[in-house]
């Protein structure tokens, strides 16, 4: 039986089974998309509910709540994988760890990061954002996320089969989250204040740039490690 | 068999393995060629897992090499896996999936073609005919023994690194793998293998190792 | 070990320089170097001292407080040059599979943590008489919170894997990680500084150089520099003990 997939169809049937795994225990993916509505639900509560603050205070409130969503579900990236066994059978597939590691994030994405894009200008009504704001704040979220989950992988993967992951992988993260955070919800604000956020926008590109090249090395560098 | 047709030499030399700090083998030299079966033995912790999981590329001797064919394993990176079937103590199956999708899956991984007739032949073989459409998670361990085994039936790869097959294998199942890895090791095929049981493999190529000794 | 071959005549090639490499020649010279280290750090840093608190003028505009750069700035540096040596002996282990290069990037770790700290500490107390304020959200301050955010992360990983060698090869890739976010994060923290107004004092600007206070700055730095080695060497030793006595098993010299 001669070998017959394809590089992009194996990649396809990693990036499927996450998928399908995930739809198969939608109550994972349901926590992560109900935190952020909650998490950012409490900010009005514990502050005022005048529209002028709120909608100053969006843009940060909306992004760190995401930033925290997306974070929350890194644990989960590797971990039940390792936990079967499967894991050990991605890392012995017949493509480049790093490119199975890839698959690994874009499904992480699309699973937790992705469905705050569409949630979160919801949100920002509550917050009274204009329309510009609400645009601008999907477009950022839509990059950032991507962003997230890359430079998150390598501290799942790095802490993978540790005890007390959870808050571990929030001390390793959340420092090399700040210029994502910095330049999305900066886009934001500068919309608000009347500048233009391309600045903010391409800065962010390079950073989402940057990531994509090093975090899959990263991650993949870090699961060898794991598994050793 | 597709890989009948070559010939192929795992060598390993002056490995040496170490798990944490300590010291586990060290100078194990060995050559596998085409149908032999490697039987590992030793003791609980000797070690046996760790030669297993350096054998196909998961971690690094902390000393020696290992090659295929007169390639370090580690240059050989990825293009080694095409020629390694590792099931390890952990099964490898996902317990939200089908045993159908998870032999899928791990079919894909190889980037090898699924046939569904046929895999379903093997889950049959295999006594999982009522399992077919259940999510492991519904299946017993020896069950998901099983499901994980049928990639033996299933995947066309010339190493078989397997590490305690025969647990939670009932009577029946323990003899028609046993028959498996004989028939795969006449036709060319290399295995080495871990077990507690008294299984007895007849096959002309047959060696042993002992890691505590 | 393997030997170098050369058939060159100059004496200094035939020394073997990857012996320095083994823990177990690396132990002795370590113990000598550790007193001429120390000893001279103090001499620096009481002169530094000197030159900085009495013999530096008084600053029209600060008063005798921005005095306290004597120890921010350098300390400030130090922060950050630690991190990068600390990454660059973390890369260097991952690639040569080096123990000692392991044990240097744990043992820089403390350290750089402890002038991160130290260029907080001394960077909010001069803050309160020139803002007004402990804390004032300056592009400096904050990258130097955020490093030490990120050394934070390299003692937690650590400390939560049991596995030593595991330990070390994961905490090089954070450490690696981090360097290479190091200039990314400086970058937007000033980026998000313009962006916000700021506060537009700095401490390093602020006082017009003298000859005298550069020259307190730098012998301050190599004070700090050295005091480092000291401190850093004595951990390495320690930690060579600590590890040599579970491995005497397969120590291969």
């Amino acid at each position: 039986m001669p070998k017959e997939l394809s590089t992009f169809s194996v990649l396809y049937r990693i990036l499927a089974r996450d998928i399908k795994v995930a739809l198969r225990r939608q109550s994972d993916v349901m926590a992560v998309f109900f935190f952020f509505i909650i998490a950012a639900s409490l900010f009005p509560l514990g502050s005022s509910a005048d529209p002028k603050l709120l909608s100053a205070m969006a843009p940060s409130v909306l992004w760190v709540t995401a930033l925290l969503s997306c974070m929350l579900s890194l644990s989960r990236m590797y971990s039940s994988d390792h936990a079967d066994g499967t894991l050990e059978q991605m890392m012995l597939s017949n493509q480049p760890t790093v490119l199975v590691v890839l698959m690994k994030i874009l499904a992480h994405w699309v699973l937790s990061g992705l469905p705050l894009v569409f949630v979160a200008p919801l949100i920002g009504l509550q917050f009274n954002l204009s329309s510009a704001e609400l645009q601008l704040l999907a477009i950022s979220l839509l990059m950032g996320t991507l962003t997230l989950s890359l430079i998150g992988s390598i501290g799942a993967a790095l802490t993978l089969g540790v005890h007390g992951t959870g808050v571990l992988i929030a001390i390793l993260v959340l420092p090399l989250y700040i210029p994502v955070l910095v330049f999305g919800a900066g886009a934001v604000n500068a919309v608000s204040i009347g500048m233009n956020p391309n600045g903010a926008l391409s800065l962010l590109g390079t950073v989402l740039a940057m990531a994509l090249v090093f975090a899959p090395l990263g991650s993949a560098a870090a699961l060898k490690i794991a598994l050793e | 068999m597709g890989f009948l047709a070559s010939n192929y030499v795992l060598t390993a030399k002056n490995l040496c393995g170490v798990r944490g700090e300590r010291l586990l083998f060290e100078k194990l030299n060995f050559e596998l060629s085409n149908g032999s079966v490697l039987y590992l033995e030793g003791a609980n912790g000797s070690g046996k897992t760790t030669l297993l999981r350096t054998l196909c590329g998961l971690s690094k001797p902390y000393a020696g090499a290992i090659s295929w064919c007169n390639e370090n394993i580690s240059e050989l990176a990825e293009e080694y896996s095409k020629y390694v079937l590792y099931i390890g103590h952990l099964p490898g199956i996902k317990e939200d999936l089908t045993a159908l999708e998870n032999l899928q899956f791990s079919l894909a991984l190889s980037g090898e073609k699924f046939n569904f007739t046929e895999a379903t032949e093997v889950l049959k073989l295999l006594d999982l005919a009522k399992g077919l459409n259940l999510p492991t998670r519904m299946l017993s361990q020896g069950q998901k023994r099983r499901v994980a085994l049928a990639r033996l039936w299933l995947q066309d790869l010339p190493l078989w690194v397997l590490d305690e097959p025969f647990t939670a294998l009932d009577a029946d199942a323990t003899s028609l793998l046993k028959q498996k890895i004989e028939a795969f090791a006449s036709a060319g095929g290399m295995v080495v293998m871990t077990t507690h049981q008294e299984v007895s493999i007849k096959v002309p190529k047959f060696e042993q190792l002992r890691l505590d000794a | 070990m393997k030997n170098m071959e050369t058939k060159t005549g100059i004496n200094w090639l035939q020394i073997n320089w990857l012996r320095y490499a083994s823990p177990k020649t690396f132990y002795p010279l370590a113990g000598k170097l550790i007193p001429w280290c120390a000893t001279c750090a103090v001499l620096l840093i009481v002169y530094g001292l000197y030159l900085g608190l009495f013999v530096a003028p008084t600053d029209f505009q600060q008063g005798e407080g921005y005095r306290i750069i004597f120890v921010h700035v350098p300390a400030a540096w130090f922060s950050m040059f630690l991190y990068l040596l600390m990454a660059m002996y973390a890369g260097l282990g991952l690639v040569l599979n080096a123990r000692l290069s392991y044990m240097m990037a744990t043992a820089i770790a403390p350290t750089g943590a402890m002038f991160t700290l130290v260029a907080l500490v001394t960077g909010s107390l001069w803050g309160k008489p020139m803002w007004g304020a402990w804390w004032v959200w300056d592009a400096r301050l904050t990258s130097e919170l955020i490093l030490l955010f990120l050394y934070i992360g390299y003692f937690s990983l650590q400390a939560a894997i049991d596995d030593k060698n595991r330990a070390d090869k994961a905490s090089a890739v954070l450490a690696l990680v981090g360097a290479i976010n190091v200039p990314i994060i400086y970058f937007s923290v000033k980026w998000w500084n313009t962006l916000h107004q700021g506060a537009s004092v700095s401490l390093m600007n602020a006082p017009a150089m003298a000859a005298v206070m550069l020259k307190g700055m730098l012998i301050m730095a190599i004070g700090f520099w050295l005091y480092s080695i000291a401190v850093i060497l004595v951990r390495v030793r320690c930690e060579i003990v600590e590890r040599d006595s579970k491995t005497t098993m397969f120590r291969q010299d």
